[in-house]
């Protein structure tokens, strides 16, 4: 029996589509047999993020409806065999699925699958309400800035009020060198007003850009700081005990050209 | 101001106390916003709890149901629920 986690985090642009194809990448890597589903209906993300948006042919609202069936509805990546995507429908909006539907479909994927990731949409509508349905966990995306963090907040009791999800959180785009001269909040401060266990730290890193126009999640890029970030969140679900270490700019000539060759390699 | 400048400018204000460190400021607007989120009830949570006060107040006095009003009051560090609740009569006690 498969474990379902969802991707959320209430404010929209804060990195949920770009966390759950780095994760689900980063799971299937270690072995793990994962699904991916675009839960963002009408603004079809994951695909291109995952680049598998050219092998669409059914989705997420074709198998509710039960005009196609799952199996044909997933694409299964060619990086590797044992990651899968069932991608949103884009012509279609929130209401064509209901919450108990997505419960349904997500309880019958845990079967086949050890994971099964949830990309959420922005808003704590039927959207939300659709994306957190099925899931037994759930990761809190938040930006160090006042309004995500505000966000992230409403989410997490929205979450701790239906208590069977226990969220847990990730700060993206952590930029040590503003963290240091004091102008952007850091770890200890977004865990004490939020209260809530992290997961993982990702650091703002342009290998996150030059991977999304390729369409390979920045995991695979042994280079990346943001990669190495999504490694560890990888291991930590797996159950791994990973301490989370300082992270630190890279700067100088060193981390230049470390950034060159990992943004090159891609 | 070149960007190392700018950095250099913003340190000095600092250390001369003309200025936070914009992550404190962040972090007091945050703390702030958030005692009210937290405490905020949707208006039919609010109507229900009117309802009870009415019933639960109506059993020592009796009030003017009309003027009866319970609000949220915004303080910087916190909140309070203020009721506004005219009395008729206090009833007679019967032992
Ligand atoms: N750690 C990061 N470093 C740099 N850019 C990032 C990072 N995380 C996300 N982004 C960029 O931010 C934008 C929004 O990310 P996305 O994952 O689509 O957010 P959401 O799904 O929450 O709307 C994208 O352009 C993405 O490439
Ligand atoms: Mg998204």
């Amino acid at each position: 029996m498969g474990e379902a986690i969802v991707i959320t985090s209430g404010k929209g642009g804060v990195g949920k589509t770009t966390t759950t194809a780095n994760i689900g990448a980063g799971l299937a890597q270690a072995g793990s047999r994962v699904a991916l589903i675009d839960a963002d209906i009408g603004l079809r993300n994951l695909d291109v993020v995952m680049g598998l948006e050219n092998r669409i042919v059914y989705d997420l609202v074709d198998v509710v409806e039960g005009f196609a069936k799952l199996k044909h509805a997933l694409i299964k990546d060619k990086r590797f065999e044992n990651l899968h995507l069932l991608p949103a429908a884009q012509t279609r909006d929130k209401t064509a699925v209901s919450p108990e539907q997505m419960k349904h479909l997500v309880e019958s994927m845990k079967d086949e699958f050890d994971y099964v990731l949830i990309d959420s949409p922005a808003g704590i509508e039927q959207g939300f309400r659709n994306a957190v349905a099925g899931a037994d966990k759930a990761l809190v995306v938040a930006t160090p800035e006042v309004s995500s963090v505000r966000d992230a907040d409403r989410i997490i009791g929205l979450l701790e009020a239906n208590e069977k999800h226990k969220p847990c959180l990730i700060i993206n785009r952590i930029r040590p060198s503003m963290v240091k001269r004091g102008d952007m909040m850091d770890i200890d401060d977004m865990i004490e007003i939020l209260a809530v266990q992290l997961i993982g730290v990702v650091p703002e890193d342009e290998a996150i850009v030059v991977s999304t126009n390729r369409g390979e999640p920045a995991v695979m890029n042994s280079n990346s700081r943001a990669g190495e970030a999504y490694r560890q969140i990888t291991r930590r679900l797996k159950g791994e005990d990973v301490p989370f270490a300082k992270i630190e700019e890279e700067s100088g000539l060193f981390g230049r050209i470390r950034r060159m060759i990992g943004g090159f390699k891609g | 101001m070149s960007r190392g400048g700018r950095a250099m400018f913003d340190l000095f204000a600092r250390v001369f106390g003309r200025e936070d460190a914009s992550k404190d400021v962040a972090k007091e607007r945050l703390r702030l916003v958030l005692v009210h989120d937290r405490a905020s009830l949707s208006p039919q949570a609010l109507d229900e709890l009117k309802n009870d006060l009415v019933n639960v107040i109506s059993k020592y006095l009796e009030i003017d149901q009309e003027g009866f009003q319970v609000d949220f009051s915004r303080h910087e560090e916190s909140m309070a629920l203020v009721a506004n609740i005219p009395v008729r009569s206090v009833k007679r006690r019967t032992l």
